[in-house]
C-alpha cells in the first residue's frame, strides 16, 4: 500500500478542450489523513481561481467524502487506501473519492435538528448532505466488488453553491 | 497527518448586565470524532448550576461533521438542563454550515465575544 501522492498527469481529452490535468492521491484509511486531500484540493482550486468561499465549500466536501470512504467504505482498515483523483479543466474541478466498500448507507436529505435534539435521529450522519449542498454536482456510485466512489464537481462559472 | 488535539479551556465570566455568570468553553485545534472526551468530558464536568454557556470557536483549525455532531450532543444535554448556549468565533463558512444543518435554532451565532455575552441578558 502506498500512502503517498502518486502523481500529476496531463492528458488530452475528447471533449473539445485542449487538455485536462489530474492529480491522484492514495490515502490510508486513517482519520485525519482526509486533510491531505482537503488541502490539496484547496491548493488546486485556488490555482484555478476559485474564490475563498468556494474553496472552503470544496474543503468541507472533500473532507467529508474522504471520511465516509475511510469509515463506511473501508471500515477504517488501514490496509485499504482511499483514492482521490482531482481533474481540472478550464472551467471546473472534479474530485473523485474511491473506496473498497459497497456504497454509501447514509442519507443526503437535510438533517432534522429537532429530531436530533429529541434523540429521534442520530447526531451524526450529515456528511453526504453537506457534500451535496456545498458543491455544484455530487453523485455516489456503487460498483461492487471493485468498490465505490463519490464524485464532486465545482464550476468556475457558478460563484456560489 | 494526525488530527490536532482538541483543547478546551473553561472560564467563568460575570454577565455584562448582571444575572447568571457565563461559562465560556474555548476550543482550539481540531473538533472531530476524536474530540468526544475533550468536548463532552469538559461539558459534563461543568457544575449543574451553570445556566449560560458561551462557545468560543475562534481558535478552531478544523471542524468536520463528526465535530458538529459533538456540538449537537452538547446542545441536547444543555437543553435537558435548561442551559442557554451562544456561540462566537466561527468563520463565515462554518456559520453557513451551522445554519445549513439547523444548529442555529438552538444556539445563536455572533461575531464577537462581547456581543455574544451581552445577548444572554
Amino acid at each position: 500500500m502506498s500512502n503517498k501522492a502518486t502523481g500529476i498527469t496531463d492528458q488530452p481529452t475528447g471533449s473539445g478542450r485542449a487538455s485536462s490535468s489530474s492529480i491522484e492521491l492514495r490515502l490510508p484509511s486513517r482519520l485525519g489523513y482526509e486533510k491531505v486531500a482537503m488541502n490539496t484540493a484547496a491548493s488546486v482550486a485556488r490555482l484555478m481561481g476559485f474564490s475563498e468561499e468556494r474553496v472552503d465549500d470544496l474543503k468541507t466536501a472533500v473532507a467529508e467524502a474522504c471520511i465516509n470512504a475511510m469509515e463506511h467504505g473501508n471500515k477504517l482498515d488501514e490496509s485499504l487506501s482511499v483514492g482521490v483523483v482531482l481533474s481540472m479543466d478550464a472551467n471546473s474541478l472534479e474530485v473523485k473519492v474511491t473506496d473498497n466498500g459497497e456504497g454509501p448507507q447514509t442519507r443526503t436529505d437535510a438533517p432534522d435538528i429537532d429530531k436530533k435534539m429529541l434523540g429521534e435521529e442520530e447526531a451524526r450522519g450529515m456528511g453526504m448532505f453537506l457534500i451535496q449542498a456545498l458543491v455544484d454536482e455530487a453523485e455516489w456510485v456503487s460498483s461492487p466488488p471493485q468498490g465505490s466512489y463519490a464524485r464532486m464537481v465545482i464550476h468556475l462559472s457558478n460563484p456560489a453553491a | 497527518m494526525p488530527e490536532l488535539v482538541t483543547r478546551v479551556t473553561v472560564e467563568e465570566l460575570p454577565a455584562p448586565s448582571g444575572g447568571d455568570p457565563i461559562t465560556v468553553m474555548r476550543f482550539s485545534g481540531d473538533i472531530t470524532s476524536a474530540s468526544q472526551p475533550a468536548v463532552m468530558g469538559t461539558y459534563e464536568g461543568l457544575p449543574d448550576t451553570v445556566k449560560r454557556i458561551l462557545l468560543d470557536f475562534s481558535k478552531v483549525e478544523y471542524l468536520n461533521s463528526s465535530g458538529i455532531a459533538l456540538v449537537i450532543q452538547m446542545m441536547i444535554a444543555a437543553s435537558k438542563k435548561g442551559q442557554k448556549i451562544n456561540s462566537f468565533g466561527l468563520s463565515p463558512h462554518f456559520k453557513k454550515v451551522f445554519t445549513m444543518v439547523g444548529i442555529t435554532k438552538y444556539t445563536s451565532l455572533f461575531e464577537e465575544e462581547a456581543t455574544a455575552s451581552a445577548a444572554f441578558s
